[in-house]
């Protein structure tokens, strides 16, 4: 595992260096101000995130696969995935590397949101422990979307393929799973009751850590770089 | 150090590589040689472990390349055909990285790019992006990156595509020293390249092995196809027919070319005809204008062996 940290701050410093970063940082900054003057910074607004981090999912499953999209698939598309596989280093190290790549990006997104919450601080008073909770679950998210992002980013080499291939699911996972549940009855409305990622993540926007979502989130994150992992395996072996 | 048995890749329905079996000894230079798409960078791409065989095995340093791909791959350095490198780092930094995934400490990272820069001449571009680089200048970046843990092999893919003259020379001499303390094998399709910096060469067309050997016991083959060349002054009917049936002749090839007849003699055997072709015309009372002796180059063979094997198939 010694291998991933480097590969972890060759991300972070490709993330920086191309427009991308920067691009998605602001319109992700944009996006949110608008949202949180909307339906947070009006009169008689609640004085907590939970408006706009009910909106999270949505926002963020559209932001993500663009941050994840390139991950794997510029390195087949280039061929450096040549260089990288012909080092001594192995393919859970680099699912590794690359997912918390992302991830530290990410958590710098979130670090920007805070902006909002000190926004609310100064003019109501802000809940710290339900705004942790949301940070939790946030976090738990997120890592859920990158490691969706990473497993499709490795099935292709191209970059758009993997953004489509990554939002479509998740979207299918985040609304159209809770949309489904409340109209299907019975065992299969139950599953779609569990599959759904709204559902789970509603309870941190609610500032309830709950185990069963915590490990929901942590397993399908763990399954889908497993899979990652197998799919760039599966290249020595083809 | 390498050795290669029985090696075949197939990608679907397409047979890239067939059978193939060659050795390389520690501290040779082998050059890999054949006509594009002959199977070159597939045979390299599996002894790097970048795809798996087939059927049929290969060892690097005594390791198998499938089951014990990563110490393989610590005892290569490998520059692939195309350089893939990551354009938006610089080239301090893009070695550092690579240093950092052979396990080299930060000392150990400084003194091998210290060495490799120097070796590569990149001492100047050090702190440049990969992206604004020259392809010249990116070849021998992928250079540095495949010399940057001291390998004990060196495993080369086209070195030189895409470098000018002077960076061609440059770059055959530091293969040339780099011989004396890594074991070499580079790709090439340029006969002449293969044929100055190597002590073995390995050629292979349509994924089969169709030569190899010293460059000179290659050139052995073929000094037994030496033909003369000869320009004589005379009746072209009466040549053509004495040089025809001398002793020693398979077959006489006549042009008149501005009142003289051009003859290619080819001979059977490996008897020398010259002089007794000389003492022939000087009896007739034939002038003679040019008379000498053409050895097959090394290319010639190359060309001639690609032939019989596209032929063949």
């Amino acid at each position: 595992m010694r291998n991933v940290c480097p590969i972890t701050q060759r991300e972070l410093n490709a993330y920086f260096f191309s427009p991308i970063a920067y691009a998605v940082l602001a319109i992700f900054m944009l996006t949110l101000g608008i949202l949180f003057m909307l339906t947070t910074f009006v009169a008689g607004g609640d004085s907590s995130l939970r408006q706009l981090v009910g909106l999270m999912p949505l926002v963020l499953a559209i932001f993500l696969p663009i941050l994840t999209m390139r991950l794997l698939a510029d390195e087949f598309r280039s061929g450096t995935i040549e260089t990288l596989m012909t080092a001594p280093v192995d393919e859970t190290e680099v699912i590794l590397g690359k997912f918390f790549g992302a991830l530290v990006f990410y958590c710098i997104m979130l670090l920007a949101m805070l902006a909002f919450a000190i926004v609310i601080a100064a003019f109501g008073r802000l809940d710290f422990g339900l705004l942790s909770a949301t940070y939790i679950g946030l976090l738990l998210l997120g890592g859920l979307y990158i490691a969706v992002g990473v497993f499709f980013s490795a099935c292709t080499s191209n970059q758009i393929i993997a953004a489509v291939c990554t939002i479509v699911p998740l979207m299918a996972f985040t609304f159209l799973a809770d949309f489904l549940a409340t109209k299907v009855s019975g065992f299969w409305g139950l599953i779609l009751h569990h599959l759904s990622i709204q559902e789970h993540f509603g309870d941190f926007a609610r500032g309830l850590v709950d185990l069963n979502d915590v490990v929901f989130f942590l397993t399908t994150a763990v399954l889908f770089l497993f899979f990652a992992v197998k799919v760039l395996e599966s290249r020595r072996w083809r | 150090m390498i050795e290669v048995k029985n090696l075949c890749k197939r990608y679907g329905p397409v047979l890239a590589v067939d059978g193939i079996s060659f050795d390389v000894s520690e501290g040779e230079i082998v050059g890999f040689l054949g006509p594009n798409g002959a199977g070159k960078t597939s045979t390299i791409r599996v002894l790097t472990c970048y795809h798996p065989a087939t059927s049929g095995s290969a060892r690097i340093g005594g390791y198998d390349v499938f089951t014990q791909s990563l110490e393989v791959r610590r005892l290569i350095g490998y520059l692939p055909e195309s350089t893939p490198l990551y354009p938006e780092m610089r080239v301090r930094e893009y070695l550092n990285f690579r240093g950092k995934l052979h396990g080299l400490s930060a000392g150990e990272r400084g003194d091998a790019i210290t060495r490799v820069t120097g070796r590569c001449w990149l001492k100047d571009f050090i702190d440049r992006p990969i992206g604004h680089l020259s392809k010249g200048m990116r070849q021998r970046v992928g250079l540095a990156d495949a010399l940057l843990c001291n390998p004990k092999v060196l495993v080369l893919d086209e070195p030189t595509i895409g470098l000018d003259p002077t960076q061609i020379r440059e770059t055959r001499n530091l293969i040339k020293q780099l011989g004396q303390d890594h074991t070499i094998l580079f790709s090439s399709h340029i006969l002449s390249e293969v044929e100055q910096t190597c002590s073995r060469i390995i050629i292979i067309a349509g994924g089969k092995l169709i030569a190899r050997g010293t460059p000179e016991e290659l050139r052995h083959n073929i000094s037994a196809e030496s033909r003369l060349i000869a320009e004589v002054r005379g009746p072209s009917a009466d040549v053509k027919s004495a040089v025809g049936g001398m002793g020693g002749v398979a077959s006489v090839e006549l042009a008149e070319v501005d009142g003289w007849c051009r003859l290619k003699i080819a001979g059977n055997g490996g008897s020398d005809i010259r002089e007794p072709l000389a003492k022939l015309l000087h009896d007739r009372g034939w002038g003679v204008r040019e008379l000498r002796r053409e050895t097959p180059t090394l290319e010639d063979y190359f060309v001639k062996v690609i032939a019989q094997q596209s032929g063949a198939a």
